[in-house]
């Protein structure tokens, strides 16, 4: 019995964490963001150089096949530095599409490209967790119409979409018909965008029951998401019991107020039983997955509510300094912000939580 | 992750299933706490190691070796089958561990085996009315004169000291010294002439509380655990254990279900409450706060296992808990509405007032055993290294 990360996942944390300590510390995102740069290159080679795109493909198609929960740890890692990257829709969204819905076929033309670093993902899966204003895509006959919304990681190679009928399907970014705009947005970590489709050939994954693929897809990103939020709080409490320590008021450092230390307090009650329930979620992914749907809305709608709390009550630990790009503290603030909302808000994901049990 | 027992573990919890399908006929059905069916059933717990299991049987336990695994196993088939487990109660939980750890051999002798058969019930006094969270500066005072001890002042929050035989009391007998160092722990009888109990009726309207005052109590000079001076150390040997039971995230996931089940039948205009989309919400951020305190639980329990770290997990636990049940039984009121008003007796009363029991009770759970701000201080300081806020310098009182 092991209720945790195991020393081979702590492991792998460790090496990231190292990697984007030295080689994107927050002057590196801060530079990404304000020169509004599409690619941040040097990061994602970094990251595949630590073979992180091939975390979930299986080792018949060039992977190192291992597990949700490791992905979970990666992701924590990412929201801990901020990292931009398109790891999301690349290593996670994209390779479990291709595996649950994709051909034989298929799976041998895009997955063995995905785990050698040699192509990107973004994904256009906005409208299936709730379409906003006129946004949504139609197949008819291979070709797409219409428009998807808010599409993550808008700078890659390929985009995998989702259709109003709840099939999934392959674009590349260079396909005819297709109109790509950015849409400027709070988080300047991982840029997002609009597509729009004008009978756009495309390649469509073949599963049998493609609905329940899209619920996986969206069930597995989602987890990603809270654990970015969890690296994401992690790293505002530690600056603000850093920050706390150090600031002197009234001739004694503020972490002695009691006022201070409630609040940093309440965000490690907030933040720890949480991490159990992201791993837990990781874990079904892989090990139970009658019970991962539940799950997994359980943890992105909880770390969603956590994160926002961590946001704010952080970022008040911090007091003036703490709304000041100078500090650069607002980057993890919109980094959980962007999470909150992506792949469906907490209260419509609650309320499938209470559908995916009956109520 | 691993979340498999071994077959040895798996193996055990059919025996342990096994034994409660075979007798739980004869589980103690709410009877007084020295009744027959009590200590007989207490008395085949300890036979089968399913209580006082790691405790030696020369002072009456089971004498197996520690389990983490076995015990929680117990727990949880106990819980499952909503079966009476081993007897708990202030002396169980709390005195007999001390006593363990730092009594003498004859005091282990005289009073574990009685404490563990149910037959000595004990009581706790440690809170006075002028020392809650800052216990250490209690007043009651015990001065040793020949052979005795004369205990004079007063304990508040005593609960069941109108039950109990015994107390293990602390009380200040080096006045000159600080604060820490002028404390002992005492055992004494309760039916000790100069013992005073009134009841104190709390927001529940339940007398589960007592103040209790001593006035001239003798108290033979060797009824004293650890030295002289020590008993704040006594006291807190083992004081992390009270908190640690507080607020069990399993009771809170199967009241949940309860709950659940309360929004099903509950009605307004005619409407389930269970459809309607507030109370949904309100329930499912509940039952998410639930889930992550369970599986904080497994984490914990896995660390203790596996030697590896958890303290802040372990340290909020009691904080989340209690505010959390707190929450649970609230929202409950709020889905019955006016319903959830009545109390005592009624035709309208669901579950027999449980819930506005329960609402109520976990409120004392909250301030009681180390208040909620008590917990926030441990969280910061010890948890999170942040330094405890300065002393002002302090006149003697008048």
């Amino acid at each position: 019995m092991e209720f945790g990360l195991s020393e081979q996942q702590t492991a792998l944390q460790d090496n990231v964490n190292r990697f984007l300590q030295e080689k994107a510390p927050l002057e590196r995102v801060r530079q990404y963001s304000e020169e509004q740069q599409e690619r941040a290159d040097d990061i994602w080679d970094g990251l595949v150089e630590l073979g992180l795109p091939a975390l979930l493909i299986p080792e018949r198609h060039g992977g190192i096949e291992l597990g949700a929960l490791d992905a979970a740890a990666v992701c924590e890692c990412l929201g801990r530095h901020v990292t931009p990257s398109p790891f999301l829709s690349t290593a996670v969204l994209a390779p479990t599409a291709i595996l649950l819905a994709g051909s034989e076929e298929q799976q041998n033309q895009y997955l063995p490209e995905i785990a050698a670093g040699n192509t990107t993902f973004g994904a256009a899966l906005s409208e299936a967790t709730g379409a906003r204003r006129d946004a949504g895509v139609v197949a008819t006959n291979s070709k797409l119409n219409g428009k998807a919304l808010f599409v993550i990681d808008i700078y890659s190679d390929n985009y995998l979409v989702a259709d109003t009928n709840n099939r999934l399907h392959i674009v590349p970014s260079d396909a005819n018909g297709l109109t790509i705009n950015t849409l400027p947005q709070i988080d300047r970590t991982r840029p997002i965008g609009e597509i729009i489709f004008n009978n756009t050939p495309v390649d469509a994954l073949v599963a049998e029951d493609r609905g329940s693929a899209l619920r996986s897809v969206i069930d597995i990103g989602r987890i990603m998401i809270a654990a970015d939020t969890l690296g994401a709080s992690q790293e505002m409490l530690d600056q603000s019991v850093q920050y706390a320590m150090e600031r002197r008021q009234f001739n004694r450092v503020i972490a002695s107020f009691q006022a201070v230390k409630h609040m940093c307090a309440e965000m490690a009650a907030e933040i720890e039983p949480s991490r159990a329930l992201l791993w837990y979620a990781a874990h079904t992914i892989d090990e139970d997955p009658e019970e991962s749907h539940l799950n997994a809305c359980h943890a992105k709608a909880h770390l969603s509510e956590v994160g926002s709390f961590v946001g704010k009550t952080a970022t008040i630990v911090h007091g003036g300094m703490g709304f000041t790009d100078l500090l650069g503290l607002h980057y993890w603030f919109k980094r959980i912000g962007y999470n909150r909302q992506i792949l469906g808000g907490p209260e419509s994901i609650r309320e499938e939580a209470a559908r995916a049990q009956g109520l | 992750m691993d979340l498999s027992y071994s077959p040895e573990y798996e193996a055990f919890r059919q025996d342990v299933r096994k034994f409660i399908e075979t007798n739980r006929e004869s589980a103690p059905r709410g009877e007084a706490m020295k009744s027959d069916r009590v200590q007989s059933w207490q008395k085949l717990l300890i036979e089968k190691g399913y209580t006082a299991r790691t405790i030696p049987q020369e002072y009456g336990g089971h004498g197996g070796e520690p389990d983490i695994i076995k015990a929680r196993i117990i727990g949880e088939e106990f819980a499952r089958s909503q079966t009476p487990g081993g007897l708990g109660g202030q002396g169980i939980s709390m005195l007999v561990p001390t006593l363990l750890e730092l009594g003498t051999e004859e005091q282990k002798k005289r009073f574990i085996p009685p404490t563990l058969a149910g037959e000595m019930v004990w009581c706790q006094g440690y809170s006075e009315p002028n020392a809650g969270s800052d216990l250490a500066s209690l007043r009651t005072s015990a001065i040793l004169e020949g052979d005795e001890w004369i205990v004079n002042g007063s304990k508040i929050w005593t609960s069941t000291a109108h039950l109990a035989d015994w107390i293990f009391c602390l009380v200040r007998t080096e006045p000159e010294a600080p604060k820490h160092q002028g404390i002992s722990f005492l055992l004494f009888q309760m039916d000790t002439t100069g013992i005073e109990i009134r009841p104190l009726v709390d927001m529940t309207m339940a007398r589960n509380f007592n103040e209790v005052f001593f006035s001239d109590v003798r108290v033979p000079k060797d009824q004293i655990v650890g030295k002289r001076g020590e008993g704040w150390f006594v006291a807190n040997a083992i004081l992390g254990h009270e908190r640690d039971s507080l607020g069990d995230p399993n009771a809170t996931l199967t009241r949940l279900n309860r709950l659940i089940e309360l929004a099903r039948q509950e009605t307004m205009d005619g409407q389930r409450l269970i459809d309607n989309p507030v109370f949904r919400d309100r329930m499912m951020k509940i039952q998410a706060r639930a889930m992550s305190l369970r599986f904080n639980d497994q984490r914990v329990l896995s660390s203790r296992i596996n030697n590896t770290d958890s303290r802040l997990a372990r340290m909020i636990s009691k904080l989340q808990g209690t505010e959390l049940r707190h929450d649970l039984e609230g929202l409950a009121i709020d889905i019955m509405g006016e319903i959830g008003l009545m109390y005592g007796r009624s035709d309208y009363l669901t579950d027999n007032g449980s819930w506005q029991q329960q609402y109520m009770y976990f409120l004392g759970l909250i301030i009681g055993g180390g208040t909620s701000q008590i917990q926030k201080n441990i969280i910061s300081e010890r948890g999170l290294g942040m330094p405890k806020e300065p002393k002002f310098e302090q006149k003697a009182e008048a």
